[in-house]
């Protein structure tokens, strides 16, 4: 049992054997992952100390406080949060080993190769497909939204195994060596002129069998664990008053008299309260989780945040007026994030409209907080006892 | 960055809160509701005996020192989120809330009618029209030799008021409705679980309880429009469960009416918008406690929030129980009727988001 004076004395020892001035940042997280400071809810051996989640505030606390380099999360997040948490639930002792180190140093960055031209919100209608020819799988198939794909070193992929069951149990899951030659990466260009995220195309792509996470046919389970923890890390963040889209909307109005009119004045001020309660209902929630009450709230947090980016960042461009008519930058780009307050009006007006898409649709999530959260009927399935091939494309 | 708020509820305020249900559970049938708000005496004398003289609650916001329980808004807030839940038809809000903060607001000359009001036994009301927002002007009586003359119409509970605070040129006066020169005349209320009356000074008998009526006048209606939102979302959430549960058990087309995506993306929706009510209502009522993080802005705040809420919450629930919601027998229009008069009452949804305009610097044009 870990508690946080032994955890917070454990990251003091650390850092006195590893000055963070004095260590090479690769060296040093290295080094923290053999420690088991990386995630200290990992097992040891694996960058944990097997100690409860939580406690992994006290030795980031300290780290901070000492002036440590970090993992660079926002780079490394797919990996980060959705594949290695299905590598240590689901992967056999081999691929832990092999995977989870280079990932959490950021080594080997990750990308996620599930959604489909032809099955976005209806994930598991998935069609690309893997044959199995002795040792290894034969995929093939088109991927897209990829974010990170161009600079990915590794992608957790599914693909259907199973034509011939219905669509949930066919799905096998597999780590997908970016750099096989049957693997081609396209940037995929979005309205805002960027290529935030690819389409991937895999055509004959040779996967060995020791590559697959779990077991055949049971792809579908996997997933879950990997959206379940893609979930968790939307979100979260404590944010100031007027921390959000907000922020250049009212500092506009406030420092540009000219471009106000009353109707304006009455739209900003429902949005200002809008935002100011959305921020309210994030702090509740944090205090939840704080008290070890963790509600149902969280599943509404992204669906309020969507509606509201996207009609702030609307008003804002109409505010500007003239200005308005005119956007920053059309220049393709493939930038690493997203750049909500680098970027002009525009952008933030063209980008938040991905907010109610990525990471599970509005309508989706309506669904969910529908059914489980307020535990309505859902609606008749008809797709629940054919086999996939036979389903309506 | 100030510190934020406790939004969360204590053991204490969840005791509060399974005491005042229980009790509303026995004691507040929503099917007995449409007969008494027609009847002769809308206000439970019985209930708010058992609220007030049984539990306490009419002195929650008081000191004990000062004859009440000595507890805070947040306690109180908690009372009104079931009271709201219920539509219940007693004087809490105004006599409770308004009229005795508006007497903590005053000197030494109130400290009996303030024990008065904690104990329950007496029912104030401040004369002021229902309507008026925090801040807003008001009418004023007269006051001259030791009598008040005015008029004052769309006062809240004033029919159920044992003593009235009247603001005049000269100050907050408390006033005896039992006593002569006193017209109290009911109204015909859109929401007659909390009715409206007019009332009328000729010459009545009054005390002086400050000079500073304004300030006192202020302090009792923020206090009820901080409160009001907890009220509002006790109701919203009533309106939701009560829709949830139809739903599931209605069937049309061979299927639960709650199994169309139509009506759970409404739904959601509605529960939503709870979830973003209950954060700012506990917020309001936590600085409403605790002064902090600026009283007069979260009590603007949650009324430009959590009016519009109330409202679609019971409008959505009309809609949703389809023929039933438009019956006189299914309670669902007494909420209905309670958050449009709320969303009036101490200001409209408007009226605060202009005061929240000067509060966080967004100026008009």
């Amino acid at each position: 049992m870990t508690d946080a004076a032994e955890l917070r004395r454990r990251t003091r020892e650390f850092l006195a054997a590893h000055p963070p001035a004095a260590t090479g940042r690769d060296a040093f997280l290295k080094a923290r992952f053999d420690a088991g400071l990386a995630w200290v809810h990992y097992p040891e051996g694996l960058g944990g100390l097997g100690a409860p989640r939580t406690l992994q505030a006290v030795v980031d606390a300290e780290l901070e406080a000492a002036g440590a380099p970090d993992n660079d999360p926002r780079r490394i997040g797919i990996g980060l949060g959705m594949a290695a948490p299905t590598i240590l639930g689901f992967g056999t002792e081999e691929q832990k080993r092999r995977f989870l180190r280079p990932l959490w140093a950021g080594e080997e960055v990750w990308c996620q190769l599930f959604s489909e031209p032809g099955a976005g919100s209806d994930l598991a209608a998935l069609g690309t497909r893997a044959v199995r020819e002795g040792d290894t799988w034969v995929v093939t198939g088109q991927k897209v939204w990829t974010s990170s794909a161009h600079l990915a070193r590794w992608a957790i992929l599914i693909a259907r195994t199973d034509p011939d069951v219905p669509k949930h149990r066919g799905i096998t899951y597999f780590v997908c060596d970016m750099s096989d030659p049957g693997v081609e990466v396209r940037p995929l260009r979005q309205i805002t002129g960027e290529a935030e995220f690819n389409e991937v195309f895999l055509t004959g792509v040779r996967i060995p069998d020791a590559h697959r996470i779990g077991e055949v046919g049971d792809g579908w389970r996997v997933a879950q664990t990997t959206l379940m923890n893609e979930r968790v890390s939307i979100g979260g963040a404590r944010l100031p008053r007027e921390g959000g889209m907000i922020e250049p909307l009212a500092r506009t109005w406030r420092e540009r008299p000219e471009l106000r009119t009353h109707d304006l004045h009455q739209r900003l001020l429902t949005l200002w309260v809008e935002a100011e309660v959305a921020r309210l209902t994030g702090e509740r929630l944090r205090q939840q989780l704080v008290a070890g009450q963790p509600g149902p709230e969280g599943s509404g947090m992204k669906l309020g945040f969507a509606r509201l980016n996207q009609a702030i960042s609307g008003l804002e461009v109409e505010l500007l007026g003239q200005e308005g008519l005119l956007y920053d930058d059309w220049t393709m780009r493939r930038p690493e994030g997203v750049d909500f307050f680098g970027r002009g009006a525009g952008y933030r007006y063209l980008r938040a409209k991905g907010n109610s898409i990525e990471g599970g649709t509005s309508e989706v999530l309506l669904n969910i907080v529908a059914e489980r959260v307020l535990g309505l009927p859902p609606e008749p399935r008809t797709d629940k006892d054919v086999a996939w091939k036979d389903l309506a494309r | 960055m100030t510190s934020p708020s406790d939004l969360l509820y204590t053991q204490e305020e969840e005791a509060v809160r399974s005491a005042v249900r229980s009790l509303l559970a026995d004691r507040c049938d929503p099917a007995a509701l449409p007969a008494r708000a027609e009847s002769d005496r809308p206000h439970d004398r019985e209930l708010w005996k058992a609220l007030t003289e049984g539990m306490g609650l009419a002195g929650l916001l008081v000191p004990e020192e000062r004859g009440g329980q000595g507890a805070t808004h947040r306690e109180a807030a908690v009372v009104l989120e079931e009271l709201g839940r219920a539509v219940a038809p007693v004087p809490y809000l105004t006599s409770a809330v308004i009229a005795t903060e508006a007497l903590l607001g005053c000197g030494g000359e109130a400290a009996d009618l303030l024990a008065a009001l904690a104990s329950g036994r007496t029912v104030g009301a401040l004369a002021v029209p229902f309507a008026t927002a925090p801040g807003a002007a008001f009418p004023s009586a007269r006051y001259a030799d030791g009598v008040l003359h005015g008029e004052v119409t769309g006062v809240a509970d004033a029919a159920a008021a044992d003593v009235l605070l009247v603001p005049s040129d000269s100050g907050l006066f408390a006033v005896d409705t039992g006593r002569g020169g006193v017209t109290v005349t009911a109204l015909t209320s859109l929401d007659r679980t909390r009715p409206l009356a007019a009332v009328t000074l000729g010459a009545a008998p009054a005390r002086l309880l400050t000079t500073d009526a304004a300030a006192a006048v202020r302090r009792g209606l923020r206090a009820g429009a901080g409160l009001l939102a907890s009220e509002q979302l006790g109701l919203a959430e009533w309106c939701l469960t009560e829709t949830v549960r139809h739903t599931k058990e209605r069937h049309q087309f061979n299927r639960p009416v709650g199994s169309f995506q139509a009506l759970k993306h409404r739904l959601a929706q509605v529960w939503l918008d709870v979830v973003n009510t209950r954060a700012v209502a506990r917020h309001a009522a936590d600085a409403l406690a605790t002064g902090s993080d600026e009283p007069d802005l979260a009590t603007a705040l949650a009324q430009a929030y959590a009016s519009p809420v109330a409202v679609r919450a019971a409008e959505e629930a009309l809609q949703l129980h389809g023929g039933i919601g438009m019956t006189w027998e299914h309670p669902v229009h007494l909420a209905l009727k309670r958050a449009k008069a709320d969303s009036i009452a101490l200001g409209t949804a408007g009226r605060h988001k202009e005061a929240l305009a000067g509060l966080v610097a967004l100026p008009p044009p």
